[in-house]
């Protein structure tokens, strides 16, 4: 059984474009805005960076391939720059890089930066590519994201006899409490409270899915430097600190698109990641043990499955738990205090970055008191990356050291 | 004996009443309204002439091996592919082996006879037990054209043998003339034709009697001693003369579906054969006449054999599940006769890798699987090592063709994002009967339909159509069982 990376590895700094339809800015724009905010918060010059890590997942709109186009941007000084792919894991993918490179003593001072700059793609929603390859883009239908995570809620209707109506009204829940919290974060992309008549009216997309099921698609980037608590104690002394206490992913292994036993109604890989992560973080008990939780709600049906996937609400009770508040901003387990995917947007790239920096921040209690979660010890974050039957689960908890 | 040993027709699902077209179209030509009565099949949109025969044929080989299939011929005018082997696809597609005879017969809607008797020909020559023949056309007029009225979509196969023959093949007469009552050219979409009074006095009025005369000659038959005769003829009047001229009972004369399907071009004389067939008697002589820059006239005489053959309503089956299609607009955009705007999604890079599809054709085609032989678990696509995690054998698989074994719906949707000219895009898993699992296409089918659990069974597809290369694509796609199942 290896250790883990628990307590390696400090967030020295971290910073957040604003996330939204950037349309005069380039990528390179988005990265240097966060990259600004990071290194002033880091209290860094960019010479201190000795490695670095980029997430971002469609490179055909934006970056292209490699390292090169970060090394370009901030003008990196000849350094290790690798870019990362992993689905909608890959902020937390360059993360997770940055965060081995540091434990394993390659390095001390490393960056890991997330880009996506969606709204070049000229439509709506994410571009079609054949992401699991060639052979299947032949056999396999021409699926949106929506109608594939849809199938969550069929599925799960069928699994808990759980009547539809109900169902939609969690998921509408989920989504009006999303608005709640983006409303007050000036660096969402969607700012405005609306109604749950609203979000329960709109047009389906794919059923049960209506048009705010669904998470925003937006430019932005996030990022961290990272370090040894040893260096931070050093660099920020007499502050609290942030740490990383598990860091876990998990791929399908074919299991659920191939063979019959799952019954399409939750996240195998979030169950496995969840598993290991806490094992990692040494938490026996999620629903009491972590404070807040930053997960992807690419649709809202992803969010309330992942409720139960996260072992936070028992089988069947989390549309119980999501009506009865558990999840709002002043529950007890506050789910997406920064609007998540659903109102602060979704540059895929970032995304991961970007939960990080709202974990981070509300650890450090930096935000005003409308948006703040009260004194949270471990926050949790989730990103889901490809389709509920062939997916890249990735689990980051972090806490004060 | 040589002669048929199975049988079946398809109809596909949508029927267009033609006096949407007049409604449509009536202000341009108003003597539509003379071709306007009854229905015309349309096919889905992803449907073609290599779909319908494929949807035929699998019906047509239900009771017996694909394995057996010594040789495949398939008719059609409207070939997706000038050079190709469309046949090919129709053999995949059903599974046959892979050293079979094939062909395609086209240039004339007597093609589809034209394949059977080379069919009957193969076996009657020894060449091979078993040869199949399918035909489907997908002809178009233009807008407000006759044509239009009268054209429908369908396909027919017929499976001839040397042994357990149902209808004994007595002979054939032909004819071949280069009468151009219509044609289209190479590089034409639509059919063209001469005056109608001529099509109808010197063609159908003069050729078809001509043929049965001289098949009645051939084989010193009078014609009181036939039970059916079979003939395309889309001009109601001119058909009451032929049958009148030629002292034809009433019951003597083939129902020519053209209130139900429409003329289906080279299928349709192996259509209306087929149908004959469902309510033949042993005993029962059939002669079946084709029309098309000539004739082929065949004889077949019913055996006992027919009393035993299963399932025989398989055009009558295939009529009954039918659903309105009101829509004359989506009908043009289907046909791809209306520039619509799918959006920018609709624009994805369709370019087929065929060496990819070389390496995975029965995967593709054959909607072939593995077995493992360690576990028993049947797996999709192919696998070398077990999916079954208890198991994980390596290269212990042996195959399995999925293509008619159906399965049960896990999970679904209806997606109105994805760029189809049939939204909502339906679609979800799938697990196979007997195992394995995939998220597949529905078709012929509303999201109403549907439920977690449902029995789907299994249909070949167009799955796209790539316009920058004109090159379409196949694959299969699941269809509700539930209403197929009570209608037949």
């Amino acid at each position: 059984m290896p250790s883990g990376i628990k307590n390696k590895v400090a967030i020295l700094g971290m910073g957040c474009s604003v996330f939204g339809e950037r349309w005069e800015d380039d990528s390179s724009d988005l990265l240097l805005e966060a990259f600004l905010e990071c290194l002033e918060d880091a209290g860094l010059e960019k010479k201190d960076i000795q490695a670095a890590w980029i997430g971002n997942h469609i490179d055909e709109v934006s970056i292209g391939k490699g390292g090169c186009y970060l090394a370009n941007s901030l003008h990196l000084p000849y350094i290790p720059v690798t870019r990362v792919e992993n689905f909608c894991a890959s902020g937390t993918e360059a993360f997770r890089g940055a965060c081995y490179a540091v434990a394993s003593g390659a390095y001390d001072i490393v960056l890991a930066a997330g880009v996506e700059k969606l709204k070049d793609i000229g439509y709506g929603g994410l571009p079609d590519s054949p992401i699991f390859g060639q052979l299947a883009r032949l056999i396999n239908p021409n699926a949106t994201a929506p109608g594939m995570f849809a199938q969550l809620a069929t599925a799960y209707e069928k699994r808990h006899n759980i009547p539809m109506e109900k169902i939609k009204k969690a998921i509408t829940h989920i989504s009006w409490k999303s608005h709640q919290n983006g409303a007050k974060n000036p660096k969402a992309h969607l700012r405005k409270e609306i109604s749950e008549s609203q979000i329960c009216d709109s047009p389906f997309v794919a059923y049960p899915l209506g048009l705010f099921d669904c998470c925003g698609v937006s430019d932005g980037s996030a990022m961290a430097i990272v370090t040894t608590p040893e260096i931070a104690a050093k660099l920020k002394p007499g502050q609290n600190r942030v740490t990383v206490k598990a860091l876990q992913i998990s791929v399908s292994s074919g299991e659920e698109s191939m063979y019959n036993q799952w019954d399409g109604s939750g996240l195998v890989t979030t169950r496995h990641a969840a598993k290991k992560a806490y094992e990692e973080a040494g938490i026996k008990n999620p629903r009491e043990e972590i404070d807040m939780i930053e997960v992807h709600d690419c649709f809202s049906i992803t969010e309330m499955v992942t409720m139960e996937d996260l072992m936070i609400s028992p089988a069947g009770q989390a549309p119980d738990d999501i009506l009865n508040g558990f999840y709002d901003l002043n529950g007890q387990v506050a789910c997406q205090p920064d609007g998540g995917l659903k109102c602060f947007g979704h540059p895929i790239g970032a995304s991961g970055l970007r939960m990080l920096y709202e974990m981070y921040n509300q650890l450090l209690q930096r935000w005003p008191e409308d948006r703040l979660v009260k004194e949270p010890k471990i926050g949790l974050t989730h990103n889901l990356g490809g389709v509920p039957s062939q997916n890249v689960c990735s689990i980051c908890i972090v806490g004060l050291e | 004996m040589i002669g048929i040993c199975s049988y079946a027709g398809y109809v596909p699902r949508y029927r267009l009443n033609r006096m949407n077209i007049v409604a449509a179209m009536g202000w341009l030509n108003p003597a539509i309204l003379m071709n306007a009565a009854g229905e015309k099949a349309v096919a889905n949109c992803d449907e073609d002439a290599i779909t319908m025969a494929v949807s035929a044929g699998m019906r047509c080989l239900n009771s017996f091996n694909p394995a057996d299939v010594d040789a495949l011929y398939f008719a059609t005018t409207t070939a997706p592919f000038k050079e190709r082997q469309n046949a090919n696809i129709v053999a995949g597609a059903l599974a046959t082996r892979e050293n079979i005879r094939t062909a395609d017969f086209s240039g004339s809607v007597k093609s589809g006879t034209a394949a059977l008797l080379s069919a009957l020909e193969h076996v009657g020559a020894g060449s091979g037990h078993k040869a199949l023949a399918c035909a489907a056309d997908c002809r178009l007029g233009k807008v407000g054209s006759v044509q239009e009225m009268v054209f429908g979509d369908s396909g027919a196969a017929i499976l001839v043998g040397d042994k357990d023959v149902i209808a004994k093949y007595v002979g054939s007469f032909s004819t071949a003339y280069d009468f151009v009552d219509h044609f289209r050219g190479a590089n034409s979409k639509y059919d063209r034709q001469w005056e109608e009074r001529w099509i109808r006095d010197l063609g159908y009025d003069r050729l078809i009697p001509e043929a049965i005369a001289g098949i009645c000659k051939k084989y010193d038959l009078e014609l009181s001693a036939i039970s059916k005769i079979i003939y395309p003829c889309y001009y109601g009047g001119a058909r009451k003369k032929i049958n009148r001229d030629l002292g034809l009972d009433y019951n003597q004369v083939q129902d020519d579906l053209m209130m139900d399907a429409g003329d289906s071009g080279s299928a349709h004389p192996l259509l209306m054969l087929a149908r004959a067939l469902e309510d033949a008697a042993p005993g029962d002589k059939l002669l079946l006449v084709s029309y098309g820059n000539g004739c082929d006239a065949i004889l077949f005489e019913v055996t006992e054999a027919i009393a035993d053959f299963a399932d025989r309503k398989r055009i009558s089956d295939s009529l009954k599940n039918n659903q309105e299609f009101d829509n004359f607009y989506k009908y043009l955009a289907w046909r791809d006769m209306l520039p619509v705007e799918l959006g920018m999604r609709g624009e994805e890079e369709r370019l087929t890798r065929w060496s990819l599809v070389w390496r995975n054709r029965k995967a593709i085609l054959s909607l072939q699987g593995s077995r493992c032989l360690e576990c028993g678990t049947q797996q999709y696509p192919p696998q070398r090592i077990c999916i079954n995690p208890d198991c994980g054998a390596i290269d212990r698989m042996e195959d399995v063709v999925l293509s008619g074994k159906g399965g049960n719906i896990v999970s679904f949707t209806s997606d109105m994002l994805a760029a189809t000219l049939n939204p909502p895009a339906i679609y979800g898993n799938i697990d196979f009967a007997g195992g394995g699992r995939l998220m597949m296409d529905f078709t012929d089918c509303t999201f109403e339909d549907l439920k977690v659990g449902m029995p789907v069974h299994f249909s070949f597809r167009v799955k796209y159509f790539d316009n920058k290369r004109d090159d379409t694509f196949y694959f299969w796609k699941a269809i509700p069982a539930g209403e197929a199942i009570e209608n037949a």
